[in-house]
């Protein structure tokens, strides 16, 4: 390893840094009229930073050419797809939020800036192959996801969900530290292959509870049942376009630590947390299925939904082949591409008057009065229910698939049957925004990014979609190979 | 010979400044004697040769951490006669954990001298090879093997702090009118003045 090729492969975070930091001196120099500029500008590094990672070589999976700093981080195939994902679904967040905070306090450039960085914690985190970059990139992100929770500052409820998201998250943190510290103790390294060696002749008692309080902390980050308390809260408290964010790019990322750190460094003991995994996603499969259903308010019902998806997830992580984690990527991009589709319409329901549309009774009728926008739901809906045409169903398909293929019927068993159930509440947005009289007149136009972003999501999961699974199938098994290499 | 007087006066003026820290009646004093007690406890960590310890306890410290003590005590208005009020009160307690502390450094202590604790020793496991100065090895490992953590917790710091301000500062109009001097000069008569002319017994209508 030279410092040369060190540099090159974290050249993402570096370039990232630069511009994070030259915008935010000229944010303090201009103040908060140039926050649209800085936007745009934050947006253009952010497609820098895609086209660079993209353009990274990942060699073959076995050697180690592509790890900097010593083994510190490691830019192979699967941080490459995790961090493009993540830089993709930033940059639909950042066009989405401008006007929001522009009609009610006032948008500010530290936002963008703020999101830079969190971009490069994300970044960080996915490609961590030591547990020491895993926790600074894990704290860069979610300190920049704290200030955005409470970025409105004159609403209570963003006030609360900032201060709730908060203390939650640090405790997360210190449960994730003190496991890291247990496996540290007990492996005497904290370099990912170090240890799985470490782990491979003996493992101790004492580095199960490690592990097990490592993916408890982890399991408060993707919002796992039991672990999920929090999240409905801080999504329906937290301004819209940041539960957007909220939901997409950082779970992507905590995805892809946990998968990352459960295959590699504890790869060597499936067994040891296969079950606390089957448990979470069974619970949050159960949990978000039917704790969404009473749900009015849309924002609080996305939450569900997202604890619902998170346990999908996690059936392809109980999986533990290359099979399980290459579906649990591919159902990633297709998770994405719906939150950010659903949180984008979100965002565009607003009546005359610019008050946003949040319960169920105020998007009645939607299909006469917007037909457009509820068409485009419809499929969103549609596919997060996993109704075959759609590309949802593939996400979830691939997923069971995976469990199936790894011996876990049962697993697969109940998670198809409460997704069943979960169609109920998807289908329940259909219902009411075609069968039900209108009540409230929403307002007509809608700015172009909303639509470029809701548009181009719904293309994703469209039908169309299917086009792209053998290359997205192809590259998500390369990655996950990037992962079984190590061992 | 030297090395042991130095030691004693510097292990004295600590004890002595902690001491007068808890008792000085002013707390800005209290303040001054702990940043004595710092100055002089570095003092104890260059005889043992931690010189890069001494050195952070004086700019760590001394120059950041007392200060923000200072300047919190300055700035709050705390009523430390209350604060202390509640000695009598609480001494049996803190009596208690003094016990406690008292007799874990005896056990320690003792299980040191009969041979059940292997202290390390400077020329133990984690003894550099080579002869740098510890500042050198600690320098070699944040900037060199570790230089990509070390900066980016550095970007955790920038965050927490852009965060705070983002949070919490506002800007506030001045709340008293400000002088506009080329308004007042530019007023003319006819914008401040206003002529009519009422009929009689009717009043005016302004």
């Amino acid at each position: 390893m030279s410092y040369a090729s060190s540099l090159y492969f974290t050249g993402t975070e570096i370039g990232l840094s630069l511009a994070g930091l030259v915008l935010l001196l000229v944010v303090a120099w201009t103040g908060a009229k140039s926050a649209r500029v800085i936007t745009i500008l934050a947006v253009s590094a952010l497609v820098g930073a895609i086209a660079f990672t993209a353009s990274l070589p990942t060699g073959s999976p076995a050697d180690g050419f592509n790890s900097a700093f010593g083994g510190l981080l490691r830019m192979d195939s699967f941080a490459v797809f995790a961090k493009i994902l993540i830089y993709l679904a930033t940059i639909a967040c950042l066009i989405i939020t401008p006007r929001f905070f522009e009609e009610r306090d006032g948008y500010r450039g530290e936002y963008p800036v703020l999101m830079l960085f969190g971009a490069i914690g994300m970044g960080m985190m996915v490609s961590a192959t030591n547990l020491m970059t895993l926790y600074i990139g894990l704290e860069l992100s979610s300190l920049s996801s704290y200030v955005f929770a409470s970025f409105l500052r004159s609403d209570w409820r963003s006030n609360e969900a900032g201060l709730k998201y908060f203390i939650l998250g640090a405790l997360a943190s210190g449960i994730i530290l003190y496991g890291m510290s247990l496996v540290y103790g007990f492996a005497g390294t904290t370099d990912y292959s170090g240890i799985r060696a470490a782990f491979s002749t003996h493992f101790p008692i004492g580095a199960l509870f490690g592990v097990v309080f490592v993916l408890a902390g982890l399991a408060f980050k993707i919002a796992a049942v039991p672990f999920h308390m929090w999240t409905p809260d801080v999504y329906e408290g937290a301004p819209t376009p940041v539960t957007a964010f909220f939901a997409s790019a950082p779970k992507v990322a905590a995805i892809g630590m946990l998968v990352r750190m459960a295959l590699v460094p504890f790869g060597g003991e499936v067994e040891a947390w296969r079950q606390i995994v089957i448990f979470a996603s069974i619970a949050s499969i159960v949990v978000g299925a039917l704790g969404a259903i009473g749900q009015q308010n849309l924002k609080r019902l996305l939450a569900y939904s997202s604890i619902n998806n998170v346990g999908f997830l996690l059936v392809g992580l109980a999986a533990a082949t290359p099979a399980g984690a290459s579906a649990i990527l591919i159902y990633l991009v297709i998770y994405v591409a719906m939150t950010l589709g659903s949180f984008s319409a979100l965002l565009m329901l607003r009546d005359k008057e610019g008050q946003p549309l949040e319960t169920f009774a105020d998007i009645s009728g939607l299909s006469t009065t917007r037909p457009g926008l509820a068409w485009c739901l419809l499929f969103v809906m549609f596919s997060l229910a996993g109704i075959p045409p759609l590309f949802g169903f593939w996400a979830k398909f691939v997923v069971f698939q995976a469990a199936v293929q790894a011996g876990l019927v049962p697993l697969a068993a109940i998670g198809i049957a409460a997704s069943v159930i979960g169609a109920f509440y998807y289908l329940r947005f259909i219902k009411v925004m075609f069968f039900d009289e209108s009540k409230r007149e929403p307002e007509q136009t809608s700015p172009m990014g909303h639509w470029v972003v809701l548009v181009v999501s719904v293309i994703v999961i469209s039908p169309l979609g299917y086009f792209a699974t053998p290359w997205l199938g192809s590259v998500a098994s390369q990655a996950a190979a990037a992962l079984f290499a190590v061992a | 010979m030297i090395q042991t007087i130095a030691f004693y006066l510097f292990a004295v003026i600590v004890v002595a400044s902690a001491v007068m820290v808890i008792s000085a009646r002013n707390p800005v004093h209290s303040v001054l004697w702990l940043i004595l007690a710092f100055f002089n406890a570095a003092g104890l960590m260059v005889l043992v040769g931690a010189e890069f310890i001494a050195m952070l306890l004086v700019i760590v410290y001394v120059g950041a951490v007392a200060v923000l003590f200072l300047f919190v005590v300055m700035m709050l208005d705390i009523d430390f006669a209350e604060l202390r009020s509640g000695f009598v009160k609480n001494f049996p307690f803190g009596m208690l954990i003094a016990l406690v502390l008292a007799v874990e450094l005896i056990f320690g202590i003792g299980a040191w001298q009969i041979g059940g604790i292997q202290l390390g020793l400077a020329q133990g496991a984690g003894h550099m090879a080579d002869a740098h100065s510890n500042i050198a090895s600690l320098g070699a490992v944040l900037y060199g093997q570790y230089l990509f953590l070390f900066e980016a917790a550095g970007l955790i710091l920038l965050v927490a702090m852009v965060g705070a301000i983002v949070l919490t500062h506002r800007e506030r109009r001045a709340v008293r009118g400000q002088q506009n001097i080329s308004k007042q000069v530019a007023r003319r008569p006819d914008e401040a003045t206003v002529m009519k002319s009422p009929e009689s017994g009717k009043g005016i209508e302004l």
